[in-house]
This record gives structure tokens, C-alpha cells and sequence, in this order.
């Protein structure tokens, strides 16, 4: 079942938690929501359920498969949503929470208690958790818990699954567990799923696609790799992963960084603008001599070698703070140590001006 | 320092006991010796006595009207104060504080007050009490009024418990249950009240112990008719004032019996809403 | 304008249902009768309305209804204070039971205890025949309206300080004894200055329920007039007699007097929540 927001609008009181947003999710898809709190995307994600009202307005609408379903009501839309603190019914059992779903419908709609049970016998098995049938949501842990909200949701059969930061109360080892498993489940059902998140990380890994949320909008919508790799905003760049950042201007057509010159192919660039360069940590690297990139001078200040990569702290001749990541054997190559003074060279890196379009 | 020493082992033991017989003989003299004479004077003249004063037909329907009338304004508070709790604890809009300030108005009127609110209203010389006349009914000085002044004092007591607690627990759990089809009632029903039993257990008893104990309220709209209109409070007095003492204090004690269980079952009750109230504690801050 | 909204959007259903039903509720059983008092005693007229809770009888029920309110109230602070101090420091045989019986005056008929309390001290009652070769008599005088007042108003001021000294954190006063505080200076100026403020609004809530109290009061006061007839009563014997109108503004004095009390005891509550909280 394909989802379709268009321009959507949605104010608390004072606060504009969504302005005109609008987003297509195809069917079968794992779409994240990605950003950080306050940018609307539990708020967009809670409209989708039925569990909050868009705004009215002239072009506004929610169309599931083509269909307007905002009047329908958040239990006639026949979605699956997951709430961030799992909102298990404390006084049922898990077994009784997982059929609840199927035991509040119209006695016509209704399946057998037989029916029931078995259908919850699967879930159960899906979500492995067959043993703990008959024990109380406060005599689980918290990665329990959150499988039993998804079972409860899928036993309705939902068209669309919603989950509100499913994974946010759980420890990060438990986390990755789960997300791992939300994946393998998801490539089972294909049930077309919408994942509010603000781990980029769980964005990356778990998501067909990922869409950057900031203060009310969407900034940008793309496969984890287009949005990691090829960031449309400053925005998304920081916010997917660390980067070092840069202040200068637009000269002659290039922009200036202090001693980096560079050329900026972007059209619109204005003569004397503030210009701003990103660079991720592993797109630096350390030399001892000037080289065929642009580079810098700095001073190498801290180096931390205990992880995955090597982490080196310098201070650039412009006076600002840099972060260089490589691997070990490349650190080993080069040999540097605290307080010498190097070459910090450039692979990769994005520039950003001021932009005055909307 | 030996300040710290002697401070940590407690208050000196002379001062400690002084302290508590004090205390005790003061509840001794105000709490426990009432409650001695009560069954004291009513077994004055002998168990047959005691039961003959029972078993009096006016006694009988004193006990009758009495439960009626607690009765019909238990469950029609028990639905008052679940309406009320349910929107005050599940929803927000403006004027919910006036509306909270509002239910707890029974506590601040003396009950002669809520009776002759009653009174004004459908008493003879009261706003409907021409109309009430034409048409041959009677509330004040009849049952009807008695239920209404009971209601009136007790409506509260059911609420009171249940807003803190639906407040304290929210709305998730209902979300979860529209969200996935249940209507209204269902939630209601099968999510809600098994959520809030203890509490709302709590808050009958209460309500039931005031509603079968109170007199003011009911005394002056009651018109002390007997046999017909008379509590089993009022029909105590009726005994009293008679100078029948052994037989108003056997009614009595069936009263004083009544609020010693109403105790027992707080007291049950009261660890009861502690454990689910520590629970929900637990919840919002987990020690792991 | 978005922000003039009535309420915020739900999906739970039945807001205004409910929200119907308990403004109904309220409207029928204690909004309009309540206004009956306010319409009727506007309806006399101001001299009318003065003479009729101004009359000598009158002016002496407010003196011992609110002086033997107020004693008993100040009775209950000291020994409610001493009775929970007990139960929440100290341990003896059968505490279990008595801290269940403080509550016996909430839970106990008003009637029951009136009747009950003449008894015990009456001339010939248990108590009272022993106060008598002192010259003391309870029963059909003033002291006796105190003393039923007192035990009515007994749970109210045990149950404010009762929490509070129990939830007290022993390590400040251990940390003023540390410093070379006596006992006594632990007590003044540590623990009492934590507790003052449930105190004051236990008296207070004992002193509001022992203005309106009339079961327990009136057997045992005998109603005399001019000596021990309490307001209520007075309320009481002009609906007997048919003067609706002085039954009314009798009640709009009693009216106003709890009305400020309870804003005194709303106000004493978030003072004392605002001292816990600054803790």
C-alpha cells in the first residue's frame, strides 16, 4: 500500500510543527524518518496514523493507495503503529495484548478464538518469544517489550507499519540487535513501513530510503547512500555524520578558505559571499610535504588510537579545530606524533553558500 | 562526637515512652473510648435486648432506606466519577481546574447547608414546590430528596481517586487500543477499568461508608417520618431523644460495625493504589 | 485563530460525552440548588437580611461555633502533631491497628459519635463522673462542643504531618547533630520548620470541617439557646419554622466563611509545595 502526503500543514497552538510537506512512500518500502527532536517527524508520522488532524487546508491530503483517507479515523485506516514506550496494555498478558487487535472487532468481522489463537502463535514464533505467552509486560526487559508492540501491531495485518522511535529506550547493543532483526523481518513481509528515527545510523543501516527532517521540513529525500555521500544541505551533512567545517568567501569566481583556494562550480555564486566548506573526517589526510591537493598547514595535537580508526586532532593555521580519521596501517605509514606541524590535504569536500532560494 | 551517637540510637527511651503514652492515652480518650461506649450502652440491657431493637420494624426500615439510598447514590456517583475522570485525565481544555475545583465543593458546604439547598428547591414554599404540589410529588420529606442529599455529599469521593491516577498513567495505553480498532466502550472496558479497579474499589468504599453514615444533610430534608423516612442516623436520634438509649445505641453499633469494616477495607485498599502508584514510578524512571 | 481552541485534538472518543454528563451532573445537584440560597437571600432586603444575622442568638452561635472551632483545631495541632510523631518514629506492639484507628472520626457516623460522646460524658457517663467532684462539666456546655469537635477534626491534622515526617530525610538531622545540635535544636530548628507547613494545613482543614460540623455537636451541646447552639442549628430550627429566607442568609454567612478558609487552604498548599520543592 503506497502512502502519499501532500502538503501537509500542522500547528500546536504557537508551535508550526509541519509546514507543506508533502512525501510519497511506495509500496512495500522502509522509509526513515530521520532528524533531530522538534523537526515534525513523529508529528508527520502520528498524522499518517490517524492519531493527530493535519491542519485543513485547500491542497492538503493523505491518500493511502490512491485513496483520501483523512477522515478516516486511526483504527479504520488499518495501520500498525508502534509507539516509542510501547504502550503494552499493563493489566494483559502478552499473549492477550498480541490478540487484543483481532478480539476487538465487529463480532461479523471476528475470527474464531481458534483462529485467534493460532494467528497468535505465529507472531509469537516471529517474534520468538513463545515461552513468555503468559507473562505481564512489567515482567519484561525492554527489547521484549518492543517486539511485543510489533506483534501486537502486525496481528491486525496492517497495510502500512509506523513505528515512533521504536528503538529509542534500549541499551545500544540491544538496539542493534533489534534493528538488525527489523530489517530481516521487514524483507519477509514487505509491509510498507515508515520508521521515525533520529539515529542516522539506524536511518542508514535499516532504511530503503531516508528522509531528512529539519524545523518542520523535509530536506531531503534520498537512498541512504545519495543522502549520506551527496548531502543536498549543510544541514543533512552535519547531521549525517561528523564533518569538519570551514569559514571563507566567494573570490573571483573561487572560494577562499584562508590559504585553500578552490574552485566552486555552483551557479549563483555571488562575488564577496559567505562560503562554507565540508569536509568528513576520511576525506583528510596527513602529509609531511605540501602535495597535489589543496591543502593545509596544522599542528597535530591529540591522537587517539584506541578504536576502530585512528582519530588526530590538529589546530589548522586558520585557528580552526580539524579532525583527521584513517585507518591504522595508514597511520603507521606516516608516522606522526603530537606537536608536529603537517600537511592536512584534501580528497573530497562540499562547499556551501548562502542560499536565498526557498 | 558523641552528639551524632546519641542522636543516631534515637530519642531517649524515657522520652520515647513518655511520648507515645501520651499519645496513645489521647487517642484512648478521644478514639477508642466512644467507640467502647457505643457497644458498651448498646449491650447495656442484654443480647436479647439488643436484638429486639434490631429486629424492630421501624429499625428494619431504617436499615432498608438507609441501603436504598446509599445505594442509588453510590452507583450514580460511580458513573459521575468515571465520566469526570475520563475527561479530566484524558483530555486537555481550558477550565479543567474549575471543573476539579468545583467537584471538591461537597467538602467545603456543612451538610445542613447541603440539605437546605434541597429544601429551598423543592420544599413547600421552594421554587417547584407548587408544581411539585399539583402533581402529587413529594422530594423533600421524602425518599427522593434523601437520595438527592446524599448524593450531594458523597460525589467526590469517587472521583477524587480516580483523576490523579488516570492522570498519572495517560493516554497511550487508550491510543494503542483505538489504533488498533477497538471502539470507545471497548477501550473503555477492556483497557481503562482494569487499570484504575483498586482506585476506583477505594473510592466506593469511601463513598458507600459517608453515604450510609451521613446525617446532617439528611436530617433536614428527611422530615423524620417513621418508618418511612428515617435513616438508620436519624433513626438513631429518634431513639435518643425518646431516652430509649440501649436500643439507639443497638443501631448505633451496627453503624459503628459498618465503619469499623469501611477501616479494614482502606487499610486493604490503601496498599493496594500504593503498589499500582510505585509501579507507575517505576515505570518513568527504571532503575536499570 | 488556532490558539482560542476549546480543547486539543484527540482520538480518544467521548469528550463530549462525558464532559456533558459531569457538567449535568454538577449543574443539577450542586450548581442551581446552590444558587437557591444566593437568589433567596438577595431577595430580603438589606435590613432584613442584616437583622437576620446579626440577632443576639445568632451572634452567639458564631462565638461558640467558631471559637470552639477554632480551640479544637488548635487542640488537634498539638496532640495530631504528637500522634504522628509517634507513628511515624517510633515502634510499639499494635501500631499497625492504631495507625488504621486515626481514621475511625472520618469513617465513624457523625450521629454515632454525637450520641456516643454525651455518653462518655455526661453526669453519669464514664468520663464525666469522674470530672464532676473536680467541677468540671463536659456535656450540655461549651466544653462539650469542643470536645466533639475535637474528635472529628483528630484524623485531618495526623494524616497532613504523618507523610511528611515519614518521607523525612533523617540524614539532615543527623548531619545537625553531627554539627553539635542538642535534641531539642535538632527538633526547633530542622525538623519542625520542615513539617510547619502540613501542620498548618491540617488545622486549617480541621478548623473548616469543624465550622460546618453539626451530628457530633449537637447532642452533646444540648442546644441551649444563647449558650451552646451552634450556627448550623440555627439554620436548622428557621427551616422548622418556615423562615426559608433566614435559613438562607445564614447559610451565605457559613458559605463565606469556608469559601475564604478553603482559599487559605489552597493557598497554605502551594506554599508548602513550593518549601518541599525547594528542598
Amino acid at each position: 500500500m503506497s502512502i502519499e502526503a501532500r502538503h501537509i500543514t500542522k500547528t500546536f497552538g504557537r508551535f508550526l510543527a509541519l509546514r507543506d510537506v508533502s512525501l510519497t512512500v511506495n509500496d512495500g518500502e522502509l522509509v526513515a524518518l530521520l532528524g533531530p527532536s522538534g523537526s515534525g517527524k513523529t508529528t508527520l508520522l502520528r498524522i499518517v496514523a490517524g492519531l493527530e488532524a493535519p491542519d485543513p487546508g485547500p491542497d492538503s491530503a493523505l491518500l493511502f493507495e490512491g485513496r483520501d483517507v483523512t477522515r478516516e479515523g486511526a483504527g479504520e485506516r488499518r495501520v500498525g503503529f508502534v509507539f516509542q514506550h510501547y504502550a503494552l496494555f499493563r493489566n494483559m498478558t502478552v499473549f492477550e495484548n498480541i490478540a487484543f487487535g483481532l478480539r476487538v472487532r465487529p463480532r461479523k468481522a471476528r475470527p474464531t478464538a481458534s483462529a485467534i489463537r493460532e494467528r497468535v502463535r505465529e507472531l509469537l514464533a516471529l517474534i520468538q518469544l513463545e515461552s513468555l505467552a503468559d507473562r505481564y509486560p512489567n515482567q519484561l526487559s525492554g527489547g521484549q517489550r518492543q517486539r511485543v508492540a510489533l506483534a501486537r501491531a502486525l496481528a491486525i495485518e496492517p497495510k502500512v507499519l509506523l513505528l515512533d522511535e521504536p528503538f529509542g529506550a534500549l541499551d545500544a547493543k540491544v538496539r542493534q540487535g533489534l534493528r538488525r532483526w527489523l530489517r530481516r523481518l521487514h524483507d519477509t513481509m514487505h509491509v510498507t513501513s515508515l520508521l521515525v528515527t533520529h539515529d542516522q545510523e539506524e536511518a542508514l543501516e535499516v532504511a530503503d530510503r531516508v528522509v531528512v527532517m529539519n524545523q518542520a521540513r523535509i530536506e531531503q529525500t534520498g537512498t541512504p547512500e545519495q543522502v549520506f555521500h551527496h548531502p543536498s544541505s549543510e544541514f543533512v551533512m552535519d547531521f549525517m555524520g561528523s564533518v569538519n567545517l570551514f569559514h571563507g568567501r566567494i573570490e573571483s569566481g573561487k572560494a577562499v578558505f584562508g590559504p585553500l583556494v578552490l574552485e566552486h562550480a555552483a551557479s549563483g555564486a555571488v562575488e564577496g559571499q559567505t562560503a562554507r566548506l565540508f569536509v568528513r573526517p576520511y576525506d583528510l589526510d596527513i602529509r609531511h610535504t605540501d602535495g597535489s591537493s589543496p591543502s593545509l598547514r596544522a599542528r597535530v595535537l591529540r591522537i587517539q588510537a584506541a578504536g576502530p580508526q585512528v582519530r588526530v586532532e590538529l589546530q589548522a593555521e586558520t585557528g580552526e579545530a580539524v579532525v583527521v580519521e584513517m585507518p591504522h596501517a595508514q597511520f603507521r605509514e606516516i608516522g606522526v606524533r603530537s606537536g608536529d606541524d603537517v600537511f592536512v590535504g584534501l580528497r573530497d569536500a562540499r562547499i556551501f553558500t548562502e542560499d536565498y532560494s526557498i | 562526637m558523641s552528639g551524632l551517637r546519641s542522636y543516631r540510637s534515637g530519642d531517649p527511651a524515657p522520652l520515647r515512652w513518655g511520648l507515645t503514652l501520651l499519645a496513645l492515652g489521647f487517642l484512648g480518650l478521644f478514639v477508642a473510648l466512644p467507640l467502647a461506649a457505643v457497644f458498651g450502652t448498646a449491650l447495656e440491657k442484654g443480647w436479647r435486648a439488643y436484638w429486639a431493637a434490631i429486629r424492630e420494624p421501624d429499625a428494619l426500615s431504617a436499615v432498608r432506606l438507609t441501603l436504598l439510598a446509599s445505594g442509588i447514590a453510590v452507583v450514580s456517583n460511580l458513573a459521575f466519577g468515571v465520566a469526570a475522570a475520563w475527561a479530566i485525565a484524558k483530555f486537555q481544555f481550558r477550565g479543567k481546574n474549575v471543573l476539579i475545583t468545583l467537584i471538591d465543593l461537597p467538602f467545603a458546604v456543612s451538610p445542613v447547608i447541603a440539605g437546605l439547598i434541597y429544601v429551598l428547591v423543592f420544599g413547600a414554599r421552594g421554587w417547584f414546590g407548587d408544581w411539585l404540589d399539583a402533581h402529587d410529588i413529594r422530594i423533600v420529606f421524602a425518599v427522593p430528596g434523601i437520595v438527592l442529599a446524599t448524593i450531594f455529599v458523597t460525589f467526590p469521593f469517587v472521583a477524587r481517586e480516580l483523576i490523579p491516577l488516570m492522570q498519572s498513567q495517560g493516554t497511550d495505553e487508550e491510543e494503542a487500543g483505538i489504533s488498533l480498532g477497538a471502539g470507545g466502550w471497548q477501550v473503555l472496558y477492556r483497557i481503562t477499568l482494569p487499570n484504575i479497579k483498586w482506585s476506583l474499589l477505594y473510592g466506593i468504599v469511601l463513598c458507600t461508608a459517608r453515604a450510609m453514615g451521613e446525617f446532617g444533610a439528611v436530617s433536614v430534608v428527611s422530615g423524620h417520618i417513621r418508618g418511612q423516612t428515617n435513616t438508620m442516623p436519624l433513626h438513631v436520634e429518634v431513639l435518643y431523644n425518646e431516652y430509649k438509649f440501649a436500643a439507639a445505641f443497638a443501631v448505633a453499633s451496627l453503624l459503628a460495625i459498618l465503619a469499623l469494616a469501611t477501616l479494614a477495607a482502606k487499610s486493604l485498599l490503601e496498599w493496594k493504589t500504593r503498589r499500582v502508584y510505585a509501579a507507575l514510578r517505576e515505570e518513568a524512571a527504571p532503575e536499570a | 485563530m488556532r490558539g482560542l481552541r476549546f480543547r486539543r485534538y484527540s482520538i480518544l472518543p467521548g469528550f463530549w460525552g462525558s464532559l456533558g454528563l459531569s457538567m449535568l451532573y454538577l449543574s443539577l445537584i450542586v450548581l442551581v440548588p446552590l444558587c437557591a440560597i444566593f437568589l433567596k437571600s438577595a431577595a430580603m432586603t438589606w435590613p432584613r437580611f442584616w437583622d437576620a444575622v446579626t440577632s443576639p442568638p445568632v451572634l452567639a452561635s458564631y462565638k461558640l461555633t467558631f471559637g470552639a472551632s477554632l480551640g479544637a483545631a488548635l487542640v488537634n495541632a498539638v496532640f495530631g502533631f504528637l500522634v504522628a510523631w509517634v507513628l511515624a518514629r517510633y515502634s510499639f506492639p499494635g501500631k499497625k491497628l492504631v495507625d488504621a484507628l486515626v481514621d475511625l472520626p472520618f469513617a465513624l457516623p457523625t450521629a454515632v459519635a454525637g450520641i456516643a460522646l454525651t455518653q462518655l460524658y455526661s453526669e453519669s457517663g464514664w468520663v464525666g463522673r469522674r470530672l464532676l467532684p473536680l467541677g468540671i462539666r463536659v456535656a450540655f456546655t461549651p466544653l462539650g462542643v469542643l470536645v466533639a469537635l475535637v474528635f472529628i477534626g483528630l484524623p485531618f491534622v495526623v494524616r497532613s504531618v504523618q507523610p511528611v515526617l515519614e518521607s523525612a530525610d533523617r540524614e539532615i538531622e543527623e548531619a545537625a547533630a553531627s554539627l553539635g545540635a542538642s535534641r531539642w535544636q535538632v527538633f526547633s530548628r530542622v525538623v519542625f520548620p520542615m513539617v510547619r507547613p502540613a501542620l498548618l494545613t491540617g488545622f486549617a482543614m480541621a478548623f473548616a470541617r469543624a465550622l460546618g460540623e453539626y451530628g457530633s455537636v449537637i447532642f452533646i451541646s444540648g442546644n441551649l439557646p444563647m449558650r451552646t447552639q451552634i450556627t448550623p442549628l440555627l439554620i436548622v430550627a428557621k427551616l422548622e419554622q418556615y423562615d426559608y429566607a433566614g435559613a438562607a442568609a445564614l447559610a451565605v454567612v457559613m458559605l463565606a466563611a469556608s469559601f475564604v478558609l478553603l482559599l487559605a487552604i489552597n493557598l497554605l498548599g502551594s506554599y508548602s509545595r513550593k518549601y518541599m520543592e525547594a528542598q
